[in-house]
């Protein structure tokens, strides 16, 4: 209808042309119903997902929870200011980059391995047992997890019991996994990986699926072993998508988590253990800080907004199917 | 996608039947030496996977102060149901547990009726606000306000020590209204069409034609819902900690988690059973951990193989469109 070349329109479609505000409202009204039951929810997101970003003002002053919003002292950037002198901070912001990019280096390894593994199985029915067993961690909360994780790097746990047995280390020499601070990074590393890494081969088994199977025929034929195949083909196969999630997972670095990091740290590894929303939760929440934990929580999503362009952009100067 | 490469795998097999099937039984040494590596790495991993459950539940079932002396691997050297029991004689767990119930009950049923309820109001082409709302949800997919000032506007409307907190703060979530929005696209218009014939409006089109045809889609977002709901422990921690009665089962064993950390060794045991919390020498804290752990996770592990079928589904569908 907007192409001013098009022949004359039908008599029918005339009254469109006026569109006004006043169609608007009548087909407003024509259509209450979808209003009634879709309104109440923009509402709803409006309260819920809008509203909170009015409250970034209140990293801009010395918010007293007891005043009103026009009694409030303004301050400017005195918070952010704060945050990028503080020691803590800078240390928390490290904590948040090694473990969200021990995550992804890890996460995606194993999960691309894991899937090529499943993938070279026969035995369907063995497949799937696999399959099956390697997404259960993935359904429970990271509080059972924890719990789980916890009793096994226990002095009295599987793993000390594993190392006595095997002659590593003496019994009454017994390793407190979690006491050592050095070590959280890697324990939370492979315990994201226990986790997740079945649930995260689904994607890469999908794009497996999509590979003509002439392509293994033709290499059988030029006389590719299985690892050869491997290689040369299902793994170029997965190519598109391990690019388009490695560009998703950018968007993402400052995201490192928080259950996990908060329900295994504890007073003996907190150097390592506590990043960006811990940081967040412990002055907001612990300490009624809520000024300076609201400047942590805007660095984060607007560093991550950013981050999410560049990935997008980068995405799109690649050719790849951009995300938004 | 499990189904899809089944498939596959099948008609792979039956199209090459001969040629593949000879392949493989004169397949090379080094063939073989890769499969029984790859067997062999596979099964490892599957223990790696399962022991700390099974070991956790041996514990759960085993006599509490025969626990502490250690060498409960897979199976329970002396049973006894005390920890059960215990657990479930406390009002507190009682009462978690049927808040736990509660919440994922109600939170699934909400969630999943009025995402369904906006997602046929977006997937009406006609609907004169359908791009503003579509955009309305999407857009916060992108920010989001974060965890203090989300904190403060659930305390300014007084949600602080309620259930309703449980339920409203998550109600819609955009990712569940665009998989079902995709899916009610892909219904054949004639069967809404041939409602309106019949003089039905959107409300009875939506409860009655569109609703029970999204039966599979709506399982998948509230498998998903469930799980969530049923998990979740840090809205617990962050508004009704300071009511006990609103407490859920994961809440109480995170409490039990911060705990032991506090102690960090296992002298956590000795200090429990000291304070006259453990009452007598029948549980101890280890037993209780080892219990609430399967407590909070048997619901999960009865309900996964179901999950696994329909959430693998409904990833797919939210893909092509998401």
């Amino acid at each position: 209808m907007e192409n001013p070349n098009a022949p004359a329109m039908s008599p029918r479609m005339l009254p469109k042309k006026k569109a006004g505000p006043h169609l608007f409202i009548k087909k407003l009204v024509q259509q209450r119903t979808l209003v009634f039951m879709s309104v109440p929810f923009l509402v709803w997101l409006f309260v819920f997902k809008y509203w909170p970003i009015w409250g970034w003002t209140i990293a801009f002053q010395d918010y007293k929870p007891a005043k009103k919003f026009a009694e409030q002292t303004w301050v400017g950037w005195k918070h952010f200011e704060f945050l990028f002198q503080d020691e803590r901070f800078f240390r928390v912001l490290r904590n948040t980059l090694a473990m969200s990019g021990i995550n992804l280096v890890l996460g995606f390894v194993t999960a691309i391995t894991l899937a090529l593994l499943l993938n070279e199985i026969r035995r369907l029915a063995f497949k799937r047992l696999v399959q099956t067993v390697s997404y259960l961690p993935h359904f429970i909360s990271w509080v059972v997890a924890a719990s789980i994780i916890q009793s096994t790097l226990s002095p009295d746990g599987i793993i000390n019991e594993l190392l006595i047995r095997l002659g590593f280390i003496a019994k009454g020499e017994e390793i407190l996994f979690l006491g050592k601070g050095e070590w959280f990074w890697g324990i939370f590393g492979a315990s994201s990986v226990w986790k997740e890494v079945g649930w995260n081969t689904i994607v890469y088994l999908a794009a497996i699926t999509m590979i003509d199977p002439a392509q293994y025929e033709a290499a059988e034929m030029d006389g590719a072993g299985r690892l050869k195949r491997m290689w040369y083909i299902t793994l170029p196969g997965m190519k598109p998508v391990i690019v388009v999630l490695l560009i998703m997972n950018i968007g993402n670095l400052l995201e490192s988590g928080f259950e996990p990091q908060y329900l295994l740290g504890n007073g003996m590894n907190v150097d390592f253990s506590e990043n960006l929303d811990i940081f967040v939760l412990k002055y907001g929440i612990n300490q009624n800080n809520f000024s300076l934990a609201t400047a942590g929580g805007i660095f984060k999503t607007v560093v991550s907004f950013v981050l999410l362009f560049f990935a997008n952009n980068v995405a799109k100067r690649m050719g790849e199917a951009r995300l938004f | 996608m499990a189904d899809t490469a089944t498939m596959t795998d099948g008609q792979r097999a039956s199209t090459g039947a001969k040629r593949r099937k000879r392949s493989y039984r004169d397949s090379s040494l080094g063939d073989r030496i890769f499969d029984i590596c790859n067997h062999t790495f596979l099964v490892c991993l599957m223990i790696v996977t399962l022991y700390p459950f099974v070991n956790t539940l041996a514990v759960s079932f085993n006599d509490a102060a025969d626990s502490l002396k250690g060498g409960v691997y897979v199976w329970p050297r002396d049973w006894t149901l005390e920890n059960y029991t215990y657990v479930f004689n406390e009002a507190t767990i009682l009462g978690a547990t049927v808040i736990s119930v509660l919440r994922t009950v109600i939170g699934t049923v909400a969630t999943v009726f009025f995402s369904a309820m906006v997602a046929y109001t977006i997937s009406r082409q006609e609907y004169v606000l359908r791009k503003f709302v579509s955009i309305a949800f999407i857009l916060t997919m992108y920010f989001s306000g974060g965890l203090i000032p989300t904190f403060l506007l659930v305390r300014d409307l007084g949600l602080i020590n309620s259930f309703w907190v449980y339920i409203w703060p998550g109600l819609i979530g955009v990712f569940n209204l665009i998989v079902i929005r995709s899916f009610i696209e892909g219904l054949p218009e004639s069967v809404i069409e041939s409602a309106r014939i019949d003089g039905a409006g959107e409300f009875r089109t939506f409860i009655s034609i569109v609703l029970p045809l999204c039966v599979p889609v709506l399982a998948t977002v509230a498998l998903f819902t469930a799980v969530y709901q049923w998990n979740s422990w840090f809205d617990v921690f962050l508004y009704n900690s300071s009511k006990v009665e609103l407490s859920t089962l994961q809440y109480e064993l995170q409490k039990i988690l911060q705990n032991s950390n506090a102690t960090a060794s296992r002298t956590a045991a000795d200090a429990f059973a000291s304070s006259g919390n453990g009452s007598s020498n029948k549980v101890t804290p280890l037993s209780i951990r080892a219990t609430m752990t399967i407590v909070a996770a048997v619901p999960i592990i009865l309900v996964y193989p179901f999950l696994q079928k329909y959430v693998v589904k409904g990833m797919m569908v939210g893909g092509v469109k998401g």
